[in-house]
């Protein structure tokens, strides 16, 4: 693929509107919410913020509640270590993604869009408030945008540095001026969301694909990656590599080891790779230097492809140092609502800080695989449920170096 | 639908949680943040299970927050389930204090029950032990080491009750349960209901009362009526070694496990060393023990004497709100066949005797038309001169959660109340200007056509007279008299006049005018026009003031009402009581309050005989209160201390309080419930039923009651709403009058077919606006109100005797608008002098959200009696009420 489609550098509005930009939403307006909706599902799009969940369901399920009004979020939290594709986006192609907001306010029917961008990304809110205003100045924004009957506006949020923000449940509570804490399920968001509305929660990559699909069909979408991983995908690469950066791939048609090569290569001696979502990633040997990257060829290895970033490892890298990093961003992250995430992220790295101190025994093995169990299935949301998969990954395809220091 | 648990299949019904569906079923399923009814957090963790996909996929849930859904596959224990809650039980436990030997919660701790179930003696997991105690109130301790941080305290707080004063701090590993931002309880604006402590799944939080005083096994649970308000929440008393250990919100009441500060921890002055445990007398202005036998033999002697001297009529009694049906029936049947005078009255008639007139008028019953748990139906409230929160708070939280739910709420008020908060409209008129306004409420019905016509046409009568009256009381009109803005009365006339149910839910702030008799039927008027009488979630429904006021209104301790309501000039009536009393009843109405107080002032009303009640403090014009009692030639006090009237006394008899007998009670929504004997009376204090019937008897009645069961199957013959009410089916969550028959189940709400008048209709009794008697001029340029206020009770004889809520109440404080207080010249803490024709005080000022030109002063306190300056001859022309509401005063500021 040699044309990007997300990677544009189109930072003003007139070169947007140059490149074909507000054309989908043109059409979106005039062909009807029922159209969108089925180009959205043809497409097999599916979310970019980790889970890789149907957009098409999601979209579906708000469009048809009957209460008023709804909402759009567009997720810019972007807490991941490592992960900054949202970020390149926002400083290199933003009015896609508003134009991507703005094309699914329409079509789930709702009045109001929430960007909710990270606390750090301060200077990137600023510039978006102002690129609104101008929006809104030339109608694609506010009332009757571009002669039609649809009103809808948006309205930037900041988050304060809190990671479970970017949680798809704890977002809304932040936005509501709450405590940022994941609200248990069901209900679903896209049922009782924010302020108890219907709420439509995306990913700002996954919103930036919508006018994509909607100029181009659906068909034209999934002609883009492989089987039921369709489109591109930006990756975020860093860690030992010569050049890291956000690259742009259709899913599923490079490899691992390709993706790396992309970034310039290898610095040092590879010794594998941490895939799917900063701390919530897995840590992979280079057995997976030939999978595809791919939503489901990583679920056919037991991992997950998240949000789409690779950490590079080499040889130089303490595996219980690193380990141990993660355990203590997931015990600080955690926003102690639930006690499994509470109580498990703190003994993980009390225990893994003993590990590192040359102290640990079987006895705190048994341990740590005893929280990593428990986190699993008890913990509220994501946090915590992923909070140990680099431990257990690393335990699978790094074990007998971890074993090496217990005693 | 069919579900599968365990390999078992369920048919199940309804929506239902998973661990709704197990707890009945009766599979176990351990939790420690499960709150009944109320929304999941899924904090801790513990009730996960395990569902079946149909592609076989396992995914784990928690049972308290998923539904059931048709075909569902559940796993309750495997070894994967139970691995991570024993997992997260030593780690909850790792950091837990292992203090159970001298926990108050040993016993009744679901962690300590969980641990031996888990058997987890010693956990895996090392963690140090922190925390500290925070002991920043009277009531209870928070412990800060044991809290679990499981969320359910506040849940109770900001979900159950709607208080939102404990929250979170921190995040992680540190979170910490906090009041406000981190403030002292008080601080954070605490009610100090309790329902955190009845929510806490360990012993993180407790009563400072059972420290030490015994553990949960050891403990005798009673559940009895609360003594405070008219609400008549039920009560668990916790009791050992013959004390009061500790109490919760009873769940079999009403008030469904709910409570406030005055249930919950105003029951200290039940064991005070205060008590009167004697029968006193006075000689030479000094009291004297006696025995009872001299004392009743006095007092015989001494009424007989003033009887055959002055007439029957020259001697009165005040009955009591206060004590029981059975009390104040007999107090009355006393008044009226030993002594042989209508002169008995209680304090109904300082309150809400306008109601009684008001609603006979236009509904025929002075009751409340709904019930409590009705009140959750309604799409409207109209609270109107109700400060719900502070004076009935139960009633205010059902009403705070209706409105959470979906319900809108109009509060009409000079204050801004607590209640205001949650209200989709406040109104703020001038005090005593109602009637224009809910006139005003009437004519924009009528002008826009709300009006329920079937209801009109078919049970009411007097329409015609009712549209001329409200015709010249436009909104316009309405504003000049109220200053509330007219576009807001048409506003809250189209959102009262659209609902489909609005209730109106009124007090005092009604009923104490010169137009209290005016502002109810008003409002009864307002209610039929729009067709809100006899269904669910309607009515005019007045919140009773005294736990019993009701029922010492139904038992007939007023001056020209009978037992049942029957009237005192109705003949046929005398017929019905001579046949059951042996004894003719008096044909003259007798005395009200305010005027046998008068009367003993100008030298008529010779002997009073006062049951468990304290003018002193409650009725009009202290200063002449004082002298009418000095100028009586005999003066019977029955109390359970030595109160600012007995001091007066000639003759104090000592009473036993409602923690030492058993009765009944009518709340405010008519329902009599049972009062239980929990603890013996102290010294020789006797049960006022036993009082009266010994005093009946050494004056020549042969009276035969031997416990109140005696007396309420007497009242049961004598009173057709009593009538189907045993003692035996009381003991189920009490019944509401009327209950005609032993079948009958009582009566929820009133006048669904037919009004209980001649022709069982309803009747408009439109009525004009009358200014306030006193209004503000340039020596007293302010109108002073009197009212409640949350932790004190009426004249403070039990609430002041509880150091608890001295502490958080201890002295009268004026609340004061921002702006006057500018003019005065004080702030927030300074002393003031208020100043009435009648007489001066001392209060604190406390800048509060109120109209200004307007001051509120609570009357509960002795050192700064705020009916000092009230007045005793404005009164409501038909139910003798006096003007509490409205007094002109001057205020300035105290020096020293």
């Amino acid at each position: 693929m040699t044309e990007k489609l997300l990677l544009k550098k189109q930072k003003s509005l007139s070169s947007y509107l140059k490149n074909g930009g507000y054309e989908a939403l043109k059409k979106a307006l005039s062909s009807g919410q029922k159209v969108v909706l089925e180009e959205i599902s043809k497409s097999k799009l599916r979310g970019r913020g980790g889970a890789a969940f149907w957009a098409s369901l999601k979209w579906e399920t708000v469009a048809a509640q009957m209460t008023s009004p709804k909402y759009v979020i567009c997720n810019s939290d972007e807490g991941e270590p490592a992960t900054f594709k949202d970020r390149y986006l926002w400083e290199n192609n933003p009015y896609q993604v508003i134009e991507g907001i703005t094309i699914a306010g329409y079509t789930v029917g709702a009045k109001k869009g929430f960007i909710y961008i990270r606390g750090e990304y301060r200077d990137i809110a600023l510039r978006i408030e102002k690129m609104l205003a101008e929006l809104r100045k030339k109608g694609y924004l506010g009332e009757n945008i571009l002669g039609s009957e649809f009103s809808f506006d948006i309205e930037v949020v900041m988050g304060s540095g809190a990671y479970v923000c970017g949680e798809s449940s704890a977002i809304l509570n932040s936005i509501e001026g709450k405590r940022g804490e994941p609200r248990i399920k069901p209900p679903r968001t896209s049922v009782v969301g924010l302020f108890g509305k219907p709420t439509l929660v995306n990913n700002v990559e996954t919103l930036s694909n919508v006018p994509l699909i909607v100029k181009n069909g659906g068909e034209w979408y999934t002609s883009l990656g492989v089987g039921n991983s369709t489109g591109p995908k930006l990756f975020s690469v860093s860690g030992f590599v010569k050049k890291p950066g956000v690259y742009e791939f259709e899913l599923g048609k490079i490899t691992l080891g390709e993706l790396i090569e992309a970034a310039g290569g290898v610095e040092g001696e590879f010794k594998g790779a941490m895939i799917g979502g900063g701390a919530a990633g897995f840590i992979v040997n280079e057995e997976f230097l030939d999978m595809p990257m791919d939503f489901d060829s990583a679920w056919d290895r037991g991992i997950s492809l998240g949000t789409g970033d690779v950490i590079v490892l080499n040889k130089s890298v303490n595996l219980w140092k690193m380990l141990h990093n993660i355990a203590w961003f997931f015990e600080h992250e955690s926003c102690g609502k639930c006690m499994p995430c509470r109580y498990g992220t703190y003994h993980a790295r009390k225990i893994m800080e003993k590990i590192l101190a040359g102290n640990g025994t079987k006895e705190d093995i048994k341990k740590l695989n005893r929280i990593a169990r428990t986190v699993k299935i008890a913990s509220i949301c994501g946090l915590g449920k992923s909070s140990m998969d680099a431990y257990l990954s690393a335990m699978k395809h790094f074990r007998e170096e971890l074993m090496e220091v217990i005693l | 639908m069919k579900i599968t648990i365990n390999g078992q299949e369920y048919n199940v019904e309804g929506r239902k949680s998973i661990l709704q569906v197990c707890q009945e079923v009766g599979i176990y399923i351990p939790a420690l943040c499960y709150y009944e009814n109320e929304k999941p957090t899924g904090s801790c963790g513990l009730c996960i299970v395990s569902l079946k996909n149909p592609r076989g996929k396992k995914t784990y849930v928690r049972a308290c927050a998923t539904p059931v859904r048709d075909g569902m596959v559940i796993e309750t224990s495997t070894p994967e389930i139970e691995d991570a809650r024993k997992t997260i039980l030593e780690m909850i436990l790792a950091e837990h204090p292992p203090e159970c030997m001298t926990c108050e919660a040993n016993g009744e701790c679901i962690l300590q029950e969980l641990a031996y179930r888990y058997g987890i003696s010693k956990p895996s997991f090392t963690a140090e032990i922190k925390g500290f105690v925070k002991d920043d109130n009277p009531f209870f301790i928070r412990d800060n080491a044991k809290c679990i941080k499981c969320w359910k305290c506040i849940i109770a707080c900001r979900d159950v009750k709607l208080k939102k004063v404990l929250g979170v701090k921190g995040r992680g590993h540190n979170v910490e349960i906090i009041a406000g931002t981190d403030e002292p309880l008080i601080d954070a604006g605490c009610a100090f209901c309790g329902a955190c402590i009845d929510a806490c799944p360990t012993g993180a939080l407790f009563e400072k009362s059972r420290v030490g005083k015994g553990r949960v096994w050891e403990m005798r649970k009673i559940t009895t009526v609360c003594p405070y308000c008219g609400v008549g929440c039920m009560l668990d008393f916790y009791v050992n070694d013959r004390k009061i250990v500790y109490v919760r919100g009873s769940k079999e009441g009403i008030n469904k496990g709910d409570d406030c500060i005055k249930g919950r921890f105003g029951w200290e002055f039940v064991h005070s060393k205060e008590r009167l445990t004697k029968p006193l007398i006075k000689i030479n202005g000094k009291f004297r023990e006696v025995s009872w036998d001299e004392a009743l033999d006095y007092i015989a002697k001494r009424f007989k004497e003033i009887k055959d001297k002055y007439g029957a009529d020259s001697i009165g009694g005040f009955s009591s709100a206060k004590c029981t049906n059975e009390e104040n029936y007999l107090f009355q049947k006393f008044m009226r066949t030993v002594i042989g005078t209508n002169n008995v009255d209680h304090c109904a008639r300082l309150c809400h005797s306008s109601t009684v007139t008001g609603l006979i008028k236009t509904l025929g019953s002075g009751a409340m038309t709904n019930s409590i748990d009705d009140l959750e139906k309604a799409d409207v409230f109209l609270v109107i001169g109700s400060n719900t929160t502070e004076a009935h708070p139960v009633i205010a939280t059902r009403i705070k959660r209706a409105v959470m739910k979906g319900a809108k709420l109009i509060v009409v008020d000079p204050r801004k109340i607590g209640l205001a908060r949650f209200a989709t409209m406040y109104l703020r008129p001038k005090p005593g200007t109602d009637v224009a306004l809910i006139n005003a409420f009437i004519n924009v019905i009528l002008d826009l056509d709300l009006v329920d016509w079937d209801f009109v046409k078919s049970r009411t009568e007097g329409f015609e007279k009712l549209k001329k009256v409200v015709e010249k009381y436009t909104p316009e009109y309405a504003e000049k008299i109220t200053g509330v803005n007219a576009h807001d009365i048409v506003k809250a006339a189209i959102m009262y006049g659209k609902a489909k149910r609005a209730a109106i839910i009124y007090a005092m702030g009604m009923t104490q005018h010169i137009s209290g008799t005016a502002n109810v039927a008003t409002l009864a008027n307002l209610a039929l026009i729009t067709g809100n009488v006899g269904k669910e979630g309607s009515g005019v429904n007045p919140l009773r003031g005294q736990n019993n006021v009701q029922g010492a209104c139904d038992l007939g301790a007023l001056p020209n009402l009978l037992p049942g309501y029957k009237k005192v000039i109705d003949l046929s009536a005398h017929e019905h009581f001579m046949h059951h009393w042996g004894v003719d009843v008096p044909y003259k109405p007798g005395l009200t309050i305010v005027e046998m107080i008068n009367a003993a002032y100008d030298g008529k009303l010779k002997a009073l005989y006062i049951m468990g009640e304290n003018p002193v403090l409650s009725d009009p014009d202290q200063t002449h209160v004082i002298e009418a009692l000095n100028r009586i030639e005999f003066l019977v006090v029955q109390d359970i201390f030595l109160t600012e009237t007995a001091q007066y006394a000639d003759v104090v008899l000592p009473a036993a309080s409602f923690a030492e007998k058993d009765g009944t009670f009518t709340n405010t929504e008519r329902r009599v419930q049972l009062l239980r004997k929990i603890v013996e009376p102290p010294g020789e204090a006797k049960p006022d039923w036993w009082i009266i019937t010994e005093l009946a008897r050494k004056m020549g009645h042969e009276w035969n009651y031997t416990c109140p069961e005696d007396i309420f199957n007497e009242i049961r013959k004598v009173v057709v709403q009593y009538a189907g009410m045993t003692y035996e089916r009381l003991r189920h969550g009490g019944l509401q009058w009327p209950c005609p028959d032993e079948k009958h189940p009582g009566t929820p709400i009133l006048h669904q077919k037919i009004f209980p008048r001649y022709n069982g209709l309803a009747r408009f009794v439109p009525y004009e606006y009358i200014p306030p008697a006193e209004t503000p001029d340039e020596e007293f340029p302010y109108i002073m109100i009197t009212g409640r206020m949350y932790e004190h009770f009426h004249t403070g004889t039990m609430t002041r005797r509880v150091d608890g809520l001295n502490h958080i109440a201890p002295e009268p404080c004026v609340e004061i608008s921002t702006e006057d207080a500018k003019k005065i010249g004080v702030n927030e803490g300074d002393y003031v002098y208020i100043e009435s024709r009648r007489g001066k005080i001392k209060a604190r000022v406390k800048i509060a959200d109120i109209e200004q030109g307007c001051v509120f002063l609570p009357f509960h306190f002795a050192e700064g009696p705020a009916n000092r300056l009230t007045s005793g001859e404005n009164l409501d022309p038909e139910a003798k009420i006096p003007e509490f509401k409205v007094s002109a005063v001057k205020i300035w500021r105290c020096e020293t």
